[in-house]
């Protein structure tokens, strides 16, 4: 392949790419921003995971279900 | 609500790595010390032979607070924060308790070991990848042994989303496992030609190529060792500490990404100007630039957090330290990328602009992020309340000015030195001579290494408050929520 070809399709992958990867990162963060707003998740909910993080605290979500060996596990 | 008051967090093994970052840490300060004044006054060269030269000493400095210092800071933390905030405890998987034990012997075993190999001058020439072969397969081990104390209590959690701490440790150790396995690919040579003693390697790499590798490894040892597993304790620690929840969950998420994606192409700007192709050096210096974007994205993020709480500022010496780490990583992290642009470059490479850099990163940053969170996590872990807010508070003060001398000597050698290799007369003549250099940097060589003496200082002070506060601090009838009880 002669070096012009080369340049040229590595200036057509560098625009592809730049394109794609600003889409990426302004969809993510449009979709973060109005994921609450459209009845998915609140991000939010999160940011206080640090503070109740007592094995006494109700966890933000649970896994469910919470199976019998945890259970177990916690009454031992 | 599980009834789980029949169990408690289990922190024996955070408790032997807090021991070890202690440790090595004292062990890795007092090395750098004496190497800083190894270069203002030579003949300190001569103290213990071959030993105490510079060049056996410079990599077990840094490796003995790289990989021992930090990353049993990283390990110490991990074994905390990992349960918290997962809601699980290591008491209840006699497997990962004992995991989490053995991992902690081995680590033990290859630090002998580093230690050993260096001082006898035994080392692959990589930097920050010193360790011959069979040290390296000890260093897999110990890692595929975290990740799977990381994953075995993802795997028993009992609160299923995971918090942004738990994706930077996941982070760390996925980032450091590929770094680490690429950039030490090696040939023994006495199994192959015979040549060599049996721990004898060379780099499966050749001339460039090795340059490339060796780079991209080193430069994300800065990302996955210094950047990554510091935002995960800070993450934590400060809105622990501070009782206020993160300012912006979201954010840290969008910075998350942002940080893994850019940080990874970055390392060719150790190369520029040198054989590797140029395009790569051009990528590396825009990736340098743009990372500016997902650092400060973290550390605005953690000073908003103290938003209507500043006069914890100067309540509490443990906000004192992690305000002025991430005010030290927002520094380090626009210097970073300013030494990155190719004219600046041009200046700064190989100057002493460059270990002033990294050490307002470490000491400022790691160092600081690492001492908050051995000192939050002390009196939960021995129930006991932090000997003296005093020491704290001169220590703070000891250390931060030991960081400012340090890089505002190492800014003014590193300039004036780059402006002196590259000066000439009339004639195109070179203007100086390397000794020319040398007699006019002597003084900031001086200050540098009492910068680093009044570093050492301050974790000395830190470590006798440390032990006071586990032999001697108030016993604590329960667990403090959010600020840490301290004694006057």
């Amino acid at each position: 392949m002669e070096i012009e070809t080369i340049r040229e399709l590595q200036a057509y992958g560098y625009t592809f790419a730049s394109v794609f990867l600003a889409v990426i990162f302004y969809a993510y963060i449009y979709h973060l921003y109005t994921s609450k707003k459209k009845g998915g998740k609140d991000y939010e909910k999160y940011a206080n995971m640090a503070l109740n993080d007592s094995l006494e605290d109700t966890p933000v979500e649970k896994i469910e279900p919470l199976d019998e060996e945890k259970q177990n596990r916690s009454n031992k | 609500m599980q009834s789980s008051n029949m169990i408690n967090y289990d922190y024996s093994v955070a408790k032997l790595f807090a021991f070890a970052t202690i440790i090595l840490g004292i062990v890795g300060m007092l090395i750098g010390v004496i190497i800083a004044f190894q270069m203002a006054y030579p003949e300190l060269n001569n103290l213990a032979g071959e030993y105490g030269t510079f060049g056996r000493l410079r990599p077990l400095h840094t490796d003995t607070v790289i990989f021992g210092f930090l990353v049993s800071g990283i390990f110490s933390t991990w074994y905390y924060i990992g349960q918290r905030v997962l809601k699980v405890s290591m008491a209840e998987s006699p497997f990962l308790m004992a995991l989490g034990k053995i991992h902690f012997v081995l680590y033990l075993l290859v630090v002998v070991a580093v230690v050993g190999s260096l001082l006898l001058g035994i080392t692959s020439s990589k930097e920050y990848a010193e360790f011959e072969w069979p040290i390296d397969i000890g260093i897999v081990v110990i890692w595929v042994m975290w990740g799977m104390s990381i994953f075995g209590l993802i795997g028993i959690r009992r609160e299923k989303t995971l918090y942004i701490s738990v994706w930077y440790y996941i982070a760390t150790f996925l980032g450091v496992a590929m770094l680490y396995l690429f950039n030490n690919m090696a040939i023994p040579t006495y199994f192959v030609s015979g040549l060599g003693d049996w721990w004898h390697s060379v780099s499966m790499y050749a001339g460039t190529n090795d340059a490339m590798v060796q780079w991209w490894y080193g430069h994300n040892a800065v990302a996955f060792v210094f950047t990554v597993p510091i935002i995960a304790m800070i993450y934590y620690f400060l809105p622990k500490e501070s009782g206020q929840p993160i300012f912006s969950y979201k954010l840290s998420l969008l910075s998350f990404w942002g940080l893994m994606f850019v940080y990874l192409w970055a390392g060719g700007h150790h190369l520029l100007y040198s054989t590797v192709p140029d395009w790569v050096q051009t990528m590396a210096s825009i990736f340098s630039i743009v990372l500016i974007l997902p650092s400060w994205g973290s550390a605005i993020n953690m000073l908003l957090t103290m938003k209507g709480e500043w006069q914890q500022l100067k309540d509490n010496p443990l906000i004192k330290f992690m305000i002025m780490a991430s005010t030290f990583y927002m520094f380090s992290t626009l210097e970073g990328p300013i030494q990155a642009i190719k004219s600046v470059n041009a200046l700064a490479h190989f100057t002493d602009w460059i270990p002033g850099h990294v050490h307002d990163g470490t000491l400022g940053w790691v160092g600081f992020m690492i001492i908050a969170a051995l000192l939050h996590m002390a009196p939960r872990m021995f129930k006991r309340e932090l000997y003296s807010k005093k020491l704290m508070e001169a220590q703070f003060w000891i250390q931060t000015t030991g960081i400012v001398l340090y890089f505002s000597s190492m800014w003014i050698a590193g300039i004036t030195q780059g402006m002196m290799w590259r000066a000439t007369d009339q004639y195109g003549n070179l203007a100086y001579s390397f000794i020319d250099t040398v007699t006019v940097l002597h003084p900031y060589y001086t200050i540098r290494g009492i910068g680093g003496l009044l570093y050492l200082i301050g974790f000395i002070v830190f470590t006798y408050n440390f032990y006071k506060t586990i032999t001697a601090g108030r016993e604590l009838e329960e667990e403090p929520q959010s600020t840490s009880p301290m004694a006057a």
